[in-house]
Protein backbone atom coordinates (compact mmCIF):
# COMPACT_ATOMS: atom_id res chain seq x y z
CA UNK A 1 0.00 0.00 0.00
CA UNK A 2 1.75 3.11 -1.28
CA UNK A 3 1.62 5.99 0.43
CA UNK A 4 -0.54 8.85 -0.30
CA UNK A 5 0.53 12.75 -0.06
CA UNK A 6 -2.96 13.69 -0.60
CA UNK A 7 -5.59 14.45 2.02
CA UNK A 8 -9.34 14.05 0.66
CA UNK A 9 -11.56 16.67 1.32
CA UNK A 10 -13.53 16.42 4.60
CA UNK A 11 -15.76 18.03 6.96
CA UNK A 12 -13.03 19.56 8.76
CA UNK A 13 -12.77 22.14 5.74
CA UNK A 14 -15.69 23.56 5.66
CA UNK A 15 -14.23 25.81 8.19
CA UNK A 16 -11.21 26.83 5.44
CA UNK A 17 -13.94 26.63 2.99
CA UNK A 18 -16.43 29.47 5.01
CA UNK A 19 -13.59 31.82 5.60
CA UNK A 20 -12.99 31.87 1.96
CA UNK A 21 -16.90 32.41 0.59
CA UNK A 22 -17.00 35.27 3.57
CA UNK A 23 -13.90 36.71 2.25
CA UNK A 24 -15.50 36.86 -1.18
CA UNK A 25 -18.71 38.49 0.56
CA UNK A 26 -16.56 41.22 2.14
CA UNK A 27 -14.41 42.26 -0.67
CA UNK A 28 -17.25 42.04 -2.94
CA UNK A 29 -19.41 44.05 -0.55
CA UNK A 30 -16.96 46.81 0.38
CA UNK A 31 -16.08 47.10 -3.32
CA UNK A 32 -19.85 47.67 -4.41
CA UNK A 33 -20.59 50.01 -2.06
CA UNK A 34 -17.46 52.46 -2.16
CA UNK A 35 -17.91 52.28 -6.19
CA UNK A 36 -21.49 53.04 -5.88
CA UNK A 37 -20.66 56.06 -4.01
CA UNK A 38 -17.64 57.10 -5.94
CA UNK A 39 -19.82 55.81 -9.22
CA UNK A 40 -22.46 58.39 -8.37
CA UNK A 41 -20.41 61.42 -7.24
CA UNK A 42 -18.05 60.70 -10.74
CA UNK A 43 -21.39 60.08 -12.71
CA UNK A 44 -23.39 63.32 -11.67
CA UNK A 45 -20.21 65.33 -12.36
CA UNK A 46 -19.94 63.78 -15.72
CA UNK A 47 -23.38 65.20 -16.59
CA UNK A 48 -23.03 68.15 -15.58
CA UNK A 49 -19.47 68.99 -16.05
CA UNK A 50 -18.20 71.02 -19.37
CA UNK A 51 -16.81 68.80 -22.38
CA UNK A 52 -12.98 69.52 -21.44
CA UNK A 53 -13.50 68.35 -17.35
CA UNK A 54 -15.87 65.87 -19.15
CA UNK A 55 -13.15 64.39 -21.65
CA UNK A 56 -10.13 64.02 -18.84
CA UNK A 57 -12.58 61.86 -16.76
CA UNK A 58 -13.70 59.64 -19.70
CA UNK A 59 -10.49 58.58 -20.60
CA UNK A 60 -9.37 58.31 -16.78
CA UNK A 61 -12.45 56.02 -16.42
CA UNK A 62 -11.84 54.26 -20.25
CA UNK A 63 -8.67 53.15 -19.08
CA UNK A 64 -9.67 51.82 -16.05
CA UNK A 65 -12.56 50.03 -18.09
CA UNK A 66 -10.42 48.43 -20.68
CA UNK A 67 -7.04 47.43 -18.98
CA UNK A 68 -8.33 43.93 -17.89
CA UNK A 69 -8.74 43.65 -13.94
CA UNK A 70 -6.45 40.99 -13.37
CA UNK A 71 -3.32 43.68 -14.88
CA UNK A 72 -4.64 46.27 -12.82
CA UNK A 73 -4.77 44.23 -9.66
CA UNK A 74 -0.99 42.72 -10.13
CA UNK A 75 0.12 45.88 -11.17
CA UNK A 76 -0.89 47.95 -8.31
CA UNK A 77 0.29 45.19 -5.88
CA UNK A 78 3.68 45.03 -7.36
CA UNK A 79 4.01 48.67 -8.28
CA UNK A 80 3.16 49.68 -4.43
CA UNK A 81 5.47 47.04 -2.65
CA UNK A 82 7.91 48.52 -4.85
CA UNK A 83 7.43 51.82 -4.06
CA UNK A 84 8.11 50.41 -0.21
CA UNK A 85 4.56 50.59 1.10
CA UNK A 86 3.39 47.08 0.25
CA UNK A 87 -0.35 46.83 1.69
CA UNK A 88 -1.93 43.62 2.49
CA UNK A 89 -3.69 41.58 -0.60
CA UNK A 90 -7.06 42.36 0.82
CA UNK A 91 -5.75 46.57 0.79
CA UNK A 92 -4.70 46.40 -2.67
CA UNK A 93 -7.52 44.67 -3.82
CA UNK A 94 -10.27 46.31 -2.48
CA UNK A 95 -8.66 49.68 -3.75
CA UNK A 96 -8.29 48.18 -7.02
CA UNK A 97 -11.59 46.44 -7.39
CA UNK A 98 -13.51 49.44 -6.08
CA UNK A 99 -11.75 51.68 -8.60
CA UNK A 100 -12.82 49.26 -11.20
CA UNK A 101 -16.27 49.48 -9.99
CA UNK A 102 -16.78 53.35 -9.95
CA UNK A 103 -15.55 53.49 -13.48
CA UNK A 104 -18.55 51.42 -14.43
CA UNK A 105 -20.73 52.63 -11.88
CA UNK A 106 -19.94 56.03 -13.43
CA UNK A 107 -21.06 55.27 -16.30
CA UNK A 108 -24.22 53.59 -15.39
CA UNK A 109 -25.26 57.00 -12.70
CA UNK A 110 -24.03 59.42 -15.42
CA UNK A 111 -26.96 58.00 -18.29
CA UNK A 112 -29.40 58.06 -14.83
CA UNK A 113 -28.66 61.59 -14.39
CA UNK A 114 -29.05 62.46 -17.86
CA UNK A 115 -32.15 60.52 -18.32
CA UNK A 116 -34.13 63.02 -16.51
CA UNK A 117 -35.07 65.45 -19.10
CA UNK A 118 -34.14 69.05 -18.49
CA UNK A 119 -38.12 70.60 -18.66
CA UNK A 120 -38.80 67.88 -15.74
CA UNK A 121 -36.21 69.93 -13.69
CA UNK A 122 -37.54 73.63 -14.83
CA UNK A 123 -40.49 71.97 -13.44
CA UNK A 124 -39.08 71.46 -10.24
CA UNK A 125 -37.45 74.57 -9.94
CA UNK A 126 -40.67 76.84 -10.71
CA UNK A 127 -42.07 75.36 -7.91
CA UNK A 128 -39.04 77.14 -5.81
CA UNK A 129 -36.96 74.25 -5.38
CA UNK A 130 -33.37 74.80 -5.13
CA UNK A 131 -30.77 73.90 -7.63
CA UNK A 132 -29.61 70.82 -4.90
CA UNK A 133 -33.36 70.23 -3.62
CA UNK A 134 -34.44 69.56 -7.48
CA UNK A 135 -31.94 66.80 -7.40
CA UNK A 136 -32.37 65.34 -4.23
CA UNK A 137 -35.80 65.31 -4.71
CA UNK A 138 -36.56 65.01 -8.57
CA UNK A 139 -33.56 63.86 -10.54
CA UNK A 140 -31.74 61.56 -8.23
CA UNK A 141 -34.74 59.16 -7.27
CA UNK A 142 -36.07 59.46 -11.44
CA UNK A 143 -32.65 58.59 -12.74
CA UNK A 144 -31.79 56.02 -9.83
CA UNK A 145 -34.93 54.20 -10.93
CA UNK A 146 -33.87 54.66 -14.87
CA UNK A 147 -30.52 52.84 -14.32
CA UNK A 148 -31.39 50.42 -11.39
CA UNK A 149 -31.23 47.19 -13.56
CA UNK A 150 -27.57 47.88 -14.78
CA UNK A 151 -26.15 48.81 -11.17
CA UNK A 152 -27.72 45.60 -10.46
CA UNK A 153 -26.03 43.99 -13.71
CA UNK A 154 -22.35 45.67 -12.21
CA UNK A 155 -22.75 44.50 -8.74
CA UNK A 156 -23.48 41.60 -10.08
CA UNK A 157 -20.30 40.95 -11.92
CA UNK A 158 -18.19 42.11 -9.71
CA UNK A 159 -18.50 39.59 -7.18
CA UNK A 160 -17.24 37.25 -9.80
CA UNK A 161 -14.58 39.24 -10.96
CA UNK A 162 -13.60 39.59 -7.31
CA UNK A 163 -12.32 36.04 -7.85
CA UNK A 164 -8.81 37.71 -9.56
CA UNK A 165 -8.40 39.13 -6.60
CA UNK A 166 -6.96 35.76 -5.89
CA UNK A 167 -3.82 36.15 -7.91
CA UNK A 168 -2.38 39.36 -5.16
CA UNK A 169 -2.98 36.28 -2.51
CA UNK A 170 -5.88 37.50 -1.07
CA UNK A 171 -7.80 34.57 0.29
CA UNK A 172 -11.21 34.76 -0.97
CA UNK A 173 -13.29 32.06 -1.92
CA UNK A 174 -11.84 30.90 -5.50
CA UNK A 175 -7.88 30.90 -3.79
CA UNK A 176 -9.18 28.33 -1.02
CA UNK A 177 -10.78 26.26 -3.37
CA UNK A 178 -7.47 25.84 -5.66
CA UNK A 179 -5.68 25.33 -2.02
CA UNK A 180 -8.09 22.38 -1.26
CA UNK A 181 -7.30 21.40 -4.75
CA UNK A 182 -4.03 21.34 -4.63
CA UNK A 183 -4.04 19.47 -1.69
CA UNK A 184 -7.09 17.27 -2.69
CA UNK A 185 -6.83 16.46 -6.09
CA UNK A 186 -10.48 16.77 -6.21
CA UNK A 187 -10.82 19.47 -9.04
CA UNK A 188 -14.53 18.55 -10.01
CA UNK A 189 -16.51 18.29 -6.50
CA UNK A 190 -14.59 21.51 -5.30
CA UNK A 191 -15.07 23.79 -8.76
CA UNK A 192 -18.90 22.61 -8.56
CA UNK A 193 -19.15 23.61 -5.14
CA UNK A 194 -17.30 26.61 -5.08
CA UNK A 195 -19.67 27.65 -8.29
CA UNK A 196 -22.72 26.51 -6.50
CA UNK A 197 -21.19 29.40 -3.60
CA UNK A 198 -21.06 32.34 -5.88
CA UNK A 199 -24.79 31.38 -6.89
CA UNK A 200 -25.45 31.09 -3.42
CA UNK A 201 -24.13 34.64 -2.83
CA UNK A 202 -25.27 36.38 -6.26
CA UNK A 203 -28.69 35.20 -5.98
CA UNK A 204 -30.65 36.65 -2.98
CA UNK A 205 -29.07 39.86 -4.85
CA UNK A 206 -30.67 39.43 -8.19
CA UNK A 207 -34.36 38.44 -6.01
CA UNK A 208 -33.70 41.67 -4.30
CA UNK A 209 -33.47 43.38 -8.19
CA UNK A 210 -36.87 41.54 -9.38
CA UNK A 211 -38.52 42.64 -6.09
CA UNK A 212 -36.90 46.44 -6.72
CA UNK A 213 -38.19 46.35 -10.25
CA UNK A 214 -41.48 45.51 -9.19
CA UNK A 215 -41.93 47.63 -6.75
CA UNK A 216 -40.48 50.54 -8.83
CA UNK A 217 -42.51 49.65 -12.25
CA UNK A 218 -45.67 52.16 -12.23
CA UNK B 1 -48.62 93.50 -9.84
CA UNK B 2 -46.19 92.59 -12.30
CA UNK B 3 -43.94 95.47 -14.79
CA UNK B 4 -42.38 94.97 -17.81
CA UNK B 5 -40.39 97.57 -18.81
CA UNK B 6 -38.64 97.40 -22.35
CA UNK B 7 -37.26 93.83 -22.00
CA UNK B 8 -34.65 92.14 -24.84
CA UNK B 9 -33.68 88.95 -24.79
CA UNK B 10 -31.43 87.00 -27.05
CA UNK B 11 -30.39 83.39 -27.67
CA UNK B 12 -26.99 83.92 -28.96
CA UNK B 13 -27.01 86.19 -32.26
CA UNK B 14 -31.17 85.95 -31.93
CA UNK B 15 -32.78 88.39 -30.67
CA UNK B 16 -36.16 87.06 -29.32
CA UNK B 17 -37.51 90.01 -27.40
CA UNK B 18 -37.22 92.89 -28.69
CA UNK B 19 -38.40 95.74 -26.46
CA UNK B 20 -41.37 94.50 -24.50
CA UNK B 21 -43.94 96.60 -22.28
CA UNK B 22 -46.73 94.89 -20.23
CA UNK B 23 -48.22 95.68 -17.11
CA UNK B 24 -50.49 92.71 -15.26
CA UNK B 25 -52.36 94.29 -12.35
CA UNK B 26 -53.42 91.62 -9.53
CA UNK B 27 -56.52 90.08 -10.67
CA UNK B 28 -55.82 90.69 -14.08
CA UNK B 29 -56.13 88.04 -16.75
CA UNK B 30 -53.75 88.75 -19.55
CA UNK B 31 -53.84 86.43 -22.91
CA UNK B 32 -50.65 86.76 -24.95
CA UNK B 33 -51.47 85.35 -28.45
CA UNK B 34 -49.02 85.35 -31.82
CA UNK B 35 -47.47 82.87 -34.16
CA UNK B 36 -44.87 80.39 -33.10
CA UNK B 37 -41.55 81.90 -32.71
CA UNK B 38 -43.02 85.37 -32.03
CA UNK B 39 -41.12 85.01 -28.48
CA UNK B 40 -44.59 84.69 -26.30
CA UNK B 41 -43.33 81.84 -24.23
CA UNK B 42 -40.04 83.10 -23.96
CA UNK B 43 -41.31 86.10 -21.71
CA UNK B 44 -42.93 83.86 -19.16
CA UNK B 45 -39.66 82.32 -18.98
CA UNK B 46 -38.14 85.45 -17.96
CA UNK B 47 -40.95 86.68 -15.70
CA UNK B 48 -40.22 83.52 -13.50
CA UNK B 49 -36.43 83.94 -13.93
CA UNK B 50 -35.83 80.39 -15.98
CA UNK B 51 -34.36 82.70 -18.65
CA UNK B 52 -32.03 86.00 -17.90
CA UNK B 53 -32.44 89.40 -20.12
CA UNK B 54 -30.43 91.62 -21.74
CA UNK B 55 -31.62 95.19 -21.28
CA UNK B 56 -34.55 96.50 -19.78
CA UNK B 57 -36.30 95.26 -16.56
CA UNK B 58 -39.08 92.66 -14.77
CA UNK B 59 -40.59 93.85 -11.77
CA UNK B 60 -43.22 91.48 -9.48
CA UNK B 61 -44.28 93.36 -6.69
CA UNK B 62 -41.67 95.34 -6.28
CA UNK B 63 -39.30 92.88 -6.77
CA UNK B 64 -36.63 92.76 -9.50
CA UNK B 65 -36.67 89.26 -11.38
CA UNK B 66 -33.18 89.88 -12.45
CA UNK B 67 -31.41 91.64 -9.86
CA UNK B 68 -28.55 89.84 -8.73
CA UNK B 69 -29.50 90.36 -5.01
CA UNK B 70 -33.01 89.03 -5.76
CA UNK B 71 -33.52 85.52 -3.93
CA UNK B 72 -34.91 83.43 -6.91
CA UNK B 73 -36.07 80.48 -5.80
CA UNK B 74 -38.23 82.69 -3.54
CA UNK B 75 -39.27 84.96 -5.85
CA UNK B 76 -40.49 81.93 -7.58
CA UNK B 77 -43.19 80.69 -4.97
CA UNK B 78 -44.95 84.12 -5.42
CA UNK B 79 -45.16 82.56 -9.66
CA UNK B 80 -46.95 79.42 -10.42
CA UNK B 81 -45.80 78.47 -13.73
CA UNK B 82 -47.67 75.46 -15.87
CA UNK B 83 -45.91 74.21 -19.16
CA UNK B 84 -46.96 72.72 -22.44
CA UNK B 85 -46.08 69.59 -21.59
CA UNK B 86 -47.55 68.84 -17.74
CA UNK B 87 -44.05 67.19 -16.35
CA UNK B 88 -45.87 65.46 -13.14
CA UNK B 89 -42.66 63.30 -11.23
CA UNK B 90 -43.48 59.99 -12.19
CA UNK B 91 -41.88 58.58 -8.99
CA UNK B 92 -44.55 60.35 -7.00
CA UNK B 93 -48.34 59.69 -6.31
CA UNK B 94 -50.40 62.20 -7.67
CA UNK B 95 -50.74 63.89 -3.76
CA UNK B 96 -46.66 63.25 -3.24
CA UNK B 97 -46.12 65.51 -6.74
CA UNK B 98 -48.80 68.12 -4.86
CA UNK B 99 -47.59 68.15 -1.67
CA UNK B 100 -43.89 67.48 -2.27
CA UNK B 101 -42.96 71.26 -2.57
CA UNK B 102 -45.11 72.93 -0.03
CA UNK B 103 -42.70 70.44 2.60
CA UNK B 104 -39.44 71.03 1.00
CA UNK B 105 -39.54 74.70 0.03
CA UNK B 106 -42.55 76.25 2.38
CA UNK B 107 -41.41 73.75 5.12
CA UNK B 108 -44.92 72.81 6.44
CA UNK B 109 -45.47 70.11 7.71
CA UNK B 110 -46.12 66.99 6.56
CA UNK B 111 -49.93 67.39 7.31
CA UNK B 112 -50.32 70.72 6.72
CA UNK B 113 -48.73 70.30 3.11
CA UNK B 114 -50.88 67.06 2.50
CA UNK B 115 -54.20 68.99 3.24
CA UNK B 116 -52.89 71.92 1.43
CA UNK B 117 -52.62 69.18 -1.41
CA UNK B 118 -55.89 67.48 -0.99
CA UNK B 119 -57.39 71.11 -1.41
CA UNK B 120 -55.96 71.53 -4.35
CA UNK B 121 -56.37 68.53 -6.08
CA UNK B 122 -60.40 68.29 -4.89
CA UNK B 123 -60.49 72.02 -6.84
CA UNK B 124 -59.03 70.99 -10.07
CA UNK B 125 -61.82 67.38 -9.76
CA UNK B 126 -59.09 65.39 -9.18
CA UNK B 127 -59.95 63.96 -5.73
CA UNK B 128 -60.48 60.59 -6.39
CA UNK B 129 -56.96 60.11 -7.35
CA UNK B 130 -54.78 60.94 -4.32
CA UNK B 131 -52.60 57.53 -4.51
CA UNK B 132 -52.73 56.93 -8.37
CA UNK B 133 -49.10 57.55 -10.45
CA UNK B 134 -49.63 60.26 -12.80
CA UNK B 135 -48.21 57.98 -15.51
CA UNK B 136 -51.57 55.68 -15.51
CA UNK B 137 -53.64 59.23 -16.10
CA UNK B 138 -54.66 61.03 -19.23
CA UNK B 139 -52.99 63.74 -20.60
CA UNK B 140 -55.41 66.33 -19.23
CA UNK B 141 -55.97 65.26 -15.74
CA UNK B 142 -51.79 65.26 -15.58
CA UNK B 143 -51.79 68.84 -16.61
CA UNK B 144 -54.74 69.70 -14.22
CA UNK B 145 -52.42 67.98 -11.79
CA UNK B 146 -49.72 70.46 -12.58
CA UNK B 147 -51.66 73.63 -12.04
CA UNK B 148 -53.30 71.92 -8.56
CA UNK B 149 -48.83 71.30 -7.83
CA UNK B 150 -48.63 75.10 -8.75
CA UNK B 151 -51.41 76.39 -6.57
CA UNK B 152 -50.63 73.96 -3.78
CA UNK B 153 -47.41 76.59 -3.43
CA UNK B 154 -50.10 79.21 -3.37
CA UNK B 155 -48.60 81.61 -5.70
CA UNK B 156 -49.92 85.30 -6.19
CA UNK B 157 -49.35 84.91 -9.84
CA UNK B 158 -50.19 82.17 -12.26
CA UNK B 159 -47.96 81.61 -15.94
CA UNK B 160 -49.50 79.21 -18.52
CA UNK B 161 -47.15 78.55 -21.16
CA UNK B 162 -49.81 76.96 -24.20
CA UNK B 163 -50.87 74.68 -21.51
CA UNK B 164 -53.36 72.94 -23.68
CA UNK B 165 -51.25 72.78 -26.99
CA UNK B 166 -50.21 69.42 -26.20
CA UNK B 167 -53.57 67.72 -25.09
CA UNK B 168 -55.78 65.63 -27.49
CA UNK B 169 -58.30 67.63 -28.51
CA UNK B 170 -60.95 65.99 -26.58
CA UNK B 171 -59.34 66.48 -23.11
CA UNK B 172 -58.83 70.55 -24.22
CA UNK B 173 -62.27 71.36 -22.62
CA UNK B 174 -61.55 70.13 -18.88
CA UNK B 175 -58.13 72.08 -18.88
CA UNK B 176 -59.62 75.08 -19.82
CA UNK B 177 -62.80 74.96 -17.51
CA UNK B 178 -60.00 74.48 -15.01
CA UNK B 179 -58.61 77.86 -15.89
CA UNK B 180 -62.32 79.46 -16.14
CA UNK B 181 -62.61 78.70 -12.66
CA UNK B 182 -59.21 80.33 -11.70
CA UNK B 183 -60.18 83.17 -12.93
CA UNK B 184 -63.47 83.06 -11.44
CA UNK B 185 -61.40 82.64 -8.37
CA UNK B 186 -59.74 86.21 -8.64
CA UNK B 187 -56.62 84.63 -9.47
CA UNK B 188 -53.68 86.97 -11.62
CA UNK B 189 -52.79 85.10 -14.55
CA UNK B 190 -51.04 85.29 -17.42
CA UNK B 191 -51.92 83.01 -20.57
CA UNK B 192 -49.63 82.53 -23.48
CA UNK B 193 -52.52 80.25 -25.52
CA UNK B 194 -52.96 79.65 -29.07
CA UNK B 195 -57.31 79.08 -27.91
CA UNK B 196 -57.93 82.20 -29.69
CA UNK B 197 -61.62 81.75 -28.18
CA UNK B 198 -60.94 81.08 -24.84
CA UNK B 199 -58.63 83.81 -24.86
CA UNK B 200 -61.44 86.43 -26.36
CA UNK B 201 -63.59 85.20 -23.44
CA UNK B 202 -61.46 84.68 -19.85
CA UNK B 203 -58.78 87.92 -20.46
CA UNK B 204 -59.12 91.27 -19.33
CA UNK B 205 -56.33 92.35 -21.88
CA UNK B 206 -54.91 90.26 -24.90
CA UNK B 207 -51.42 91.09 -26.56
CA UNK B 208 -50.59 90.43 -29.70
CA UNK B 209 -46.78 89.25 -30.16
CA UNK B 210 -45.50 89.24 -33.65
CA UNK B 211 -41.33 89.26 -33.91
CA UNK B 212 -40.37 89.96 -30.60
CA UNK B 213 -42.74 92.86 -30.20
CA UNK B 214 -46.15 93.65 -28.76
CA UNK B 215 -47.94 94.53 -31.74
CA UNK B 216 -51.27 95.58 -30.78
CA UNK B 217 -52.42 95.00 -26.69
CA UNK B 218 -56.13 95.91 -25.27
CA UNK B 219 -59.67 94.23 -24.50
CA UNK B 220 -60.31 91.27 -26.43
CA UNK B 221 -63.17 93.20 -27.57
CA UNK B 222 -60.72 95.31 -29.94
CA UNK B 223 -57.86 93.18 -30.43
CA UNK B 224 -59.32 90.09 -31.45
CA UNK B 225 -63.10 90.67 -32.41
CA UNK B 226 -61.83 94.23 -34.30
CA UNK B 227 -57.96 94.67 -34.75
CA UNK B 228 -56.10 97.83 -36.32
CA UNK B 229 -52.99 96.26 -36.92
CA UNK B 230 -52.49 94.34 -40.51
CA UNK B 231 -50.57 91.68 -39.00
CA UNK B 232 -52.61 90.98 -36.64
CA UNK B 233 -55.57 90.63 -38.85
CA UNK B 234 -53.53 88.00 -41.22
CA UNK B 235 -52.64 86.26 -37.80
CA UNK B 236 -55.97 86.11 -36.55
CA UNK B 237 -57.82 85.29 -39.96
CA UNK B 238 -55.20 82.52 -40.27
CA UNK B 239 -56.08 80.85 -36.84
CA UNK B 240 -59.65 81.61 -36.69
CA UNK B 241 -60.66 80.96 -40.35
Amino acid sequence: MGISFFTPLSWNDSGFILTGVLNTIYISVLAIVVGTILGLIVGFLRAEANRFVNSLMGSVLDILRSVPLIIQLILFSTYIGAMGHPLNPFVSGSIVLSLYTMAFMGEVFRGGFESVQKPMIVTARSLGMSYWQALRYIRLPIGLRAVFPSWLGVALSVIKDSALVSVIGYMELLRTSEQLISRTQQPLEILIGVGIFYFIISYPLSLYGKYMERKMAI
Amino acid sequence: MIQIQDVHKSFGDLEVLKGVDLDVDKGEVVSIIGGSGSGKSTLLYCINAIEDIQQGRIVVDEIDVHAKATNQNKLRQKLGMVFQQWNSFPHLTVLENTSLAPQIVLKKSKKEAIELAKYELNHVGLGDKFDVYPTRMSGGQQQRLAIARALAMRPDYMLFDEVTSALDPELVGEVLDTLRMLRDDGMTMICVTHEIGFAREVSDKVAFFHQGIIEEMGPPEHVISNPQKETTQKFLSKVLH
